[in-house]
């Protein structure tokens, strides 16, 4: 469990340095006035939705940080047999890593005010992440035809479970992407989809980000890496 | 997965600052799907008190079979289990949860900070839909082959999926989908009471001016959105070894003589991951509570929360510390005995940030003005419930007391006082307190009274007497305890008269909804704030408020959430938007942000 716990440390840590600039020292009893000393936010939809993304995007980081728990500590027992990867994993990654530019450019397109970009950005990125799906499918195929059942060992049980989450994910993020975009083709403008195409990208760039860590995970390299800090403070 | 592009639509219509509100043109839309917080707090509130009813019917007939064995025919063993294990479900997820966040929640975070509703609505429609749904899937588990899982709530693996247990065809996998659908729908109302309380806050309305009801149901909702996803983790990873063999937590198990194909599964993992969700639960039901209980002593002591800065600190920390303290569930499952001793300590240190709440609600009780309004018996039945409850928790906490204790009548009659009985009568004062500006109307006072004697001296009755069963080594979840050669005779007595009290206790419930519908007629007019109260929600210029809230412009807060009896007054209160009568000149009440 201490993956978790190394990430909830990470979220009060933010949290605390967050609410000691909100005056959590100051004495509200004895100020009487509007300001009270803070200065409050007006409310805005698209700082309403940005805030609603991050939050929500800790509660996947919470939802994935368990998951590497439970991996890790499974994946300390004997008789762990990893699976071997199949190569398409690494396509995948590398059209995961596109999708996600592409949406990259398409914020920061909509931020000049460019449409072009802005149009081939969600485009592209719409694509390239619906073949990431395809392609972690295939993945589970081949390793299916090659004997690493669901069933058959705790490493493809958890092999699966971590993909499909990850899948889920993003497959929810299309339906987002895939309203953005419809919003787009019906003419509207680039200003009225700025705030939809940074969340999109914001939220591409976590799930790329987790991603990687799941590779990491599931090629062992992070066991290996957490196995050498281990030795380091032993 | 949650849509949040949505919100952006709004500001592209226009209206620079201020949120778009949805209009609802039709019946179905402004009390049905409705996207107004407080009509979706009424129906998170009726929706958690319809099945609450079944698991107080279900308490009912597992104390009907522990006092008399037999009487009731069709409880056998199996019946048994799924009673216990659905009354514990349904009383810690979909009611308590239920009420304080979604219901609570919805209602007083935007009233209270002054907004005009939460900054999701479309979402927070679809959290109670889902939340209703999970209810649906949940209540549906009574009519499958089989029934309602056995596995009692915790749910451990491997029995709760092994074929003898009861349910198991189908009981379980319902169960489990109904969490799921919960936590997904959880999750979407979740994120609004954050959002709102991060953005949506009025002018003026500092987080330090936020009442401590705010502050109790925003940790609370940060540690559940936290929390959450680990017995989500925990039910995807049972359904796969229930539907598809896989072993995440099934070992090599012979049952009834014959070895199962499962292997090299991890049953500690499952109590790992239930119980990272399980103890911070305990603190998602109780810090709502202490937040509104705070708010009840004051308004009805007439005097300030005495250390409000310390009550913010103590919320923040216990919902820090409660991450930390959930293996002390686990000391006799064979974990690791060297993690008892840390999980002992962590759990002792929370003790302290909590006896400082009690300190300092006995001390803001100290020479006030009391009123011993029905809301605030409740309120004062809480803190005395509550703390016998805290310390029959300090025992548990201890491995070697925990050790011999373990399943044992101690650990039930632990937790129903400290999760049960606690926070249900906070429900009871809050729903006595709110329910003016909920409708309008007061709710009749001596059925409230009544109401609180008989739930309280009788919750007692129930609850005490079990300690001593406890301690005499009465296991818990025993259908039926047969001729053990320790327990005494007069242990039945005891059990006979216990349960004499919980069917009493559950009728005096029947007054209580009788008086929510009665009152809502023939309940005296109660004006916009009855109490004298000096939150935001008293101040709405109509009342019930309406869509909107506010009328034309938001309040403006120049003050904390607590000023009572103000020295030179001439009100024993100066509401949160009241600029006072010195500054009256220097900041115009007209003056309000958008």
């Amino acid at each position: 469990m201490s993956v978790i716990l190394v990430f909830l440390l990470a979220v009060v840590i933010v949290v605390f340095a967050w609410l000691v600039r909100q005056g959590l020292f100051s004495k509200p009893w004895l100020e009487v006035g509007v300001a009270g000393g803070v200065p409050i936010v007006e409310p805005s939809a698209p700082k309403a939705a940005r805030v609603g993304l991050a939050v929500f995007l800790v509660v996947v980081g919470s939802l994935f940080a368990l998951t590497v728990s439970a991996y890790l500590m499974r994946a300390g027992l004997g008789d762990w047999r990893p699976v071997r990867l199949p190569g398409i994993l690494y396509v995948n990654t590398f059209t995961l890593l596109v999708s996600s530019l592409a949406l990259e450019t398409a914020r920061t397109g909509a931020r000049r005010g460019d449409f072009d970009s802005v149009r081939t950005g969600l485009i592209a990125g719409g694509f390239t992440a619906l073949l990431f799906l395809v392609g972690q499918l295939v993945a589970w195929r081949q390793l299916n035809e090659e004997g690493y059942y669901l069933a058959s060992n705790p490493a493809n049980a958890f092999f699966y479970l971590v993909t499909a989450l990850h899948g889920v994910h993003v497959a929810g993020g299309l339906v987002a992407l895939g309203r953005v975009t419809g919003r787009m083709l019906r003419g509207a403008g680039v200003a009225a989809l700025r705030t939809g195409v940074g969340l999109c990208a914001t939220y591409w760039h976590a799930l790329l980000l987790i991603w990687l860590v799941l590779l990491g995970l599931l090629t062992s390299w992070i066991g290996d890496f957490i196995l050498i800090c281990r030795q380091l403070l032993s | 997965m949650v849509d949040l592009t949505h919100g952006g639509d709004g500001h592209a219509a226009g209206h620079a600052g201020e949120l778009e509100l949805y209009h609802p043109t039709s019946w179905v839309t402004k009390y049905v799907f409705s996207q107004d917080a407080k009509v979706i707090a009424i129906q998170y509130g009726t929706t958690a008190m319809a099945i609450g009813l079944v698991a107080l019917v279900l308490s009912w007939l597992m104390r009907i079979q522990l006092a008399y064995p037999g009487a009731l025919p069709f409880i056998d063993a199996d019946r048994y289990y799924q009673f216990i294990t659905m009354h514990g479900m349904i009383m810690v997820v979909y009611l308590l949860t239920a009420v304080f966040l979604g219901g609570f929640g919805n209602y007083l975070i935007p009233l209270m900070l002054g907004a005009r509703d939460m900054m999701f609505p479309y979402l927070n429609m679809l959290s109670y839909w889902i939340y209703l749904l999970a209810v649906l899937v949940l209540a549906a588990g009574f009519f499958v082959p089989g029934g309602p899982t056995g596995a009692g709530w915790t749910l451990y693996p491997p029995q709760a999926i092994l074929a003898n247990t009861p349910g198991q065809q189908w009981g379980i996998i319902i169960m489990l989908v109904s969490l799921m659908l919960f936590i997904i729908g959880f999750t979407m109302g979740g994120l609004n009471y954050v959002v709102t309380v991060l953005q949506g806050r009025t002018k003026g309305m500092t987080l330090m001016r936020m009442p401590l009801t705010v502050w109790g149901i925003f940790t609370a909702t940060v540690m559940a959105l936290l929390a959450f996803p680990a017995l989500f983790v925990g039910a995807v990873m049972m359904l796969f070894d229930r539907l598809f063999g896989t072993s995440f937590f099934m070992p090599s198990i012979i049952a009834m003589g014959e070895p199962l194909d499962t292997a090299g599964g991890s049953p500690i993992l499952f109590q790992h991951l239930f119980w990272f969700f399980g103890h911070p639960e305990v603190y998602i039901v109780a810090l709502p509570a202490f937040g509104i209980v705070s708010d009840l002593i004051s308004t009805h002591a007439r005097k300030n929360i005495f250390g409000y800065r310390m009550m913010v600190w103590a919320i923040v920390i216990i919902g820090a510390l409660s991450f930390v303290v959930w293996a002390h569930h686990m000391y006799v499952s064979g974990m690791n005995p060297g993690f008892g001793f840390f999980f002992a300590t962590t759990t002792l240190i929370i003790a302290v940030p909590t006896a400082l709440k009690v300190y300092n609600w006995v001390l803001t009780l100290w020479r006030g003005d009391i009123h011993f309004t029905v809301p605030m018996l409740f309120a004062l039945g809480f803190i005395v419930t509550f703390v016998n409850g805290g310390l029959t928790g300090l025992f548990l906490g201890n491995v070697v007391v925990d050790v011999p204790l373990s399943d044992t009548m101690f650990v039930v009659a632990h937790f129903h006082m400290v999760m049960g009985v606690a926070p249900i009568l906070v429900i009871f004062g809050a729903i006595y307190h709110w329910y003016p500006k909920m409708t309008g109307r007061m709710l009749n006072d001596a059925m409230g009274k009544i109401h609180f004697w008989v739930t309280f001296l009788g919750a007692y009755a129930v609850f005490f007497p079990m300690h001593y069963l406890g301690l005499l080594g009465v296991p818990r979840r025993y259908f039926e305890s047969g001729d053990i050669s320790f327990v005494p005779p007069s242990a039945h007595t005891l059990n006979e008269f216990m349960t004499i009290a919980a069917l009493i206790v559950g009728a005096a419930q029947m007054l209580f909804l009788f008086n929510l519908v009665w009152s809502l007629r023939h309940g005296k007019p109660s004006g916009g704030n009855p109490w004298g109260a000096t939150t935001l929600e008293w101040q709405t210029p109509e009342t019930p408020p309406p869509h909107g809230n506010w009328g034309a412009e938001r309040p403006v807060v120049y003050r904390w959430a607590y000023d009572y009896s103000v020295p030179g007054m001439a009100k024993d209160f100066l509401a949160q938007n009241d600029p006072g009568p010195g500054a009256a000149a220097a900041a115009p009440v007209g003056e309000g942000a958008r």
